[in-house]
């Protein structure tokens, strides 16, 4: 199989959404194109509709209008429980059945899509170093876990039977910030990995950034105020609504996405004794540095210790 | 003394009912606390029938309230709304002491097996009934959204999902109804001359009740529930295995 098969690309094609009895809609006419392979992010506050959409792409809500498409085929037109075992899902609550054992866990679309015995255990083998657990952990069960160990099967289990396309509601809302950051960083490690479509729900707009190649903010009533790269967003907020919503850190944030290997250097003086920074540092954290040590630079040197150039406030202002 | 008196005048029939003094030792004859030779002596003749005959009574019981209920719960499982009426007539029926039931059920199915059968199975039925029901509603949310979003059918989430979880609740239920009818089991006597409690009516009807037999027929219903609430307690461990972890 190669790699763009493996991912779908997703549309929401003006849907639209009203539950009864209530007056703001849910979502108004939203329309998004996430290409195949895009790891997408719905960021707002809560009423913005985010997790309404998130659901119906696996059917668990209707939408009122409008049309819903992965790769051009409406998901109204499948049966809805074929469908979904077509789409990996991951929640917050994670989920799993506490009466299966992890591999159990993992194996239950297999299981639904008729493979073999042999098969599913390969492929749960595969998963678990996927995504960092021991090969022994398939025999345990939910309740022997931590939450991370725990969010981390229920990823397995979503990607068990190689769906195209990963729903994700908040799935590391849960955890705490430590395991939050690491698997947020493993997440993005998979997703270079496997190149699924994903779509990713947080209210964390630190997450968003992090995680996303593409950011979709909704507001109140389910408005799409901007689609776009966190760069752009970051950049060029469509409103105050989205200024306001990504903080008026954003530079600052904006640096963050930046390494220093993305930065035109001056060359550095033969014998320069500044402070030595890897090239992997992000941006913002070398201003961090250069505020910290009351330096005027940093050398910047390539993982084998060579020294690449010098970085200064300026470069940091220029990229910008 | 002798409570039974009227009921049982009317209603046991057959066998003799008060042991021969007799021909028995010194023991027996004295109706002294505890007399192993009677026991010995009369284990074929008149203990383990009644133990036998006991066993019976509670499992078909058991069977067929476990059978009823099972179904009434996964009816009411499906239909919403349904529950509350069944477990409110279900906690009513509970109220009736047993001997009235039995009364109760006499015009209708007569001095017979059945009539014992079917007070015996209503009992079970309130004990099993609400257990199963709430076992199957037992999932929690978050559970029951992962299997529908990963595109398990309602079936096979009741089958492979919402059942597997409800094993503790039935098996807790079903220890209790086995333990409940082999108790309540022993009132049966009153109306047939069957089970552990015969030989405790037997003895109650002589006019000094003769201890060693009462003692023994108790003592054996104790020993029933016991064995009986392991049993379940292993068939829980099998079924359930993940109860055991953490």
């Amino acid at each position: 199989m190669t790699a763009a098969s493996t991912a779908a690309e997703l549309v929401f094609d003006r849907v639209s959404k009203r539950y009864a009895g209530r007056e703001v809609a849910a979502l108004s006419s939203l329309s998004l194109e996430i290409p195949a392979g895009t790891f997408c992010v719905l960021v707002g506050p809560s009423g913005g509709g985010k997790t309404t959409a998130l659901k119906m792409v696996n059917r668990l809500i209707p939408y009122d209008e409008g049309d819903i498409r992965i790769d051009g085929r409406s998901v109204r037109e499948l049966p809805v429980a074929e469908l979904r075992r077509g789409i990996g899902y991951v929640i917050q609550q994670i989920g799993l059945f506490p009466h299966m054992t992890v591999g159990e866990n993992i194996g239950v679309v297999p299981k639904l899509l008729g493979w073999n015995r042999a098969r599913t255990r390969s492929r749960t083998g595969e998963l678990l170093e996927l995504v960092g657990l021991e090969p022994g952990d398939a025999r345990r069960y939910p309740a022997q876990l931590s939450g991370g160990q725990r969010q981390r099967v229920g990823l397995a289990r979503a990607l068990a039977a190689d769906p195209p396309l990963l729903v994700m509601d908040e799935p590391f809302g849960a955890l705490d910030p430590i395991t939050r950051n690491r698997l947020q960083a493993e997440l993005r490690r998979l997703h270079r990995e496997v190149e699924k479509t994903v779509i990713f729900v947080t209210h964390d707009v630190d997450e968003a950034i992090t995680m996303g190649d593409r950011i979709a903010i909704l507001r109140e009533g389910g408005v799409l105020a901007q689609y776009d790269t966190p760069d752009a967003i970051l950049a060029q907020p469509a409103d105050d609504f989205v200024a306001q919503f990504i903080g008026e850190d954003r530079a600052l944030r904006r640096l963050a996405l930046r390494t220093l290997s993305e930065v035109t250097l001056d060359p550095a003086a033969d014998g320069d004794a500044g402070m030595r920074v890897p090239s992997t540092t992000t941006v913002r954290n070398a201003v961090s540095l250069l505020l910290e040590s009351d330096a005027d630079h940093l050398v910047v040197e390539s993982p084998d210790g060579a020294a690449l150039g010098v970085f200064r406030w300026h470069d940091a202002t220029e990229i910008l | 003394m002798s409570v039974a008196q009227p009921v049982s005048g009317r209603l046991a029939s057959g066998g003799p009912v008060i042991p021969n003094f007799g021909h028995g030792s010194a023991c027996v004859r004295g109706d002294h606390t505890f007399c192993w030779d009677w026991v010995q002596q009369h284990w074929r003749d008149t203990l383990l029938p009644a133990l036998v005959q006991h066993i019976e009574l509670t499992l078909i019981a058991v069977g067929i309230g476990f059978a009823i209920a099972f179904v009434l719960a996964l009816l009411t499982h499906r239909i919403r709304g349904f529950d509350k009426p069944v477990g409110v007539f279900s906690a009513l029926l509970y109220t009736i002491p047993s001997l009235a039931l039995f009364q109760l059920l006499v015009p209708f199915t007569g001095i017979t097996y059945t009539t014992v059968e079917v007070a015996l199975v209503a009992y079970t039925l309130v004990i099993l009934y609400p257990n199963i029901d709430a076992g199957l509603n037992g999932a929690s949310p978050e559970v029951l959204e992962a299997a529908r979003g990963m595109g398990l059918t309602a079936r096979q989430i009741l089958w492979r999902v919402e059942l597997p979880l409800a094993v503790p609740a039935i098996v807790a239920g079903l220890r209790i109804a086995v333990v409940s009818t082999i108790s309540i089991g022993t009132i049966a006597a009153f109306l047939l001359p069957k089970g552990l409690g015969y030989p405790i009516f037997v003895a109650l009807q002589s006019p000094t009740p003769f201890k060693t037999e009462i003692y023994t027929a108790g003592a054996l219903a104790i020993g029933l529930a016991l064995v009986c609430d392991g049993l379940l307690l292993l068939l829980r461990r099998t079924l359930a295995p993940w109860t055991r972890v953490a």
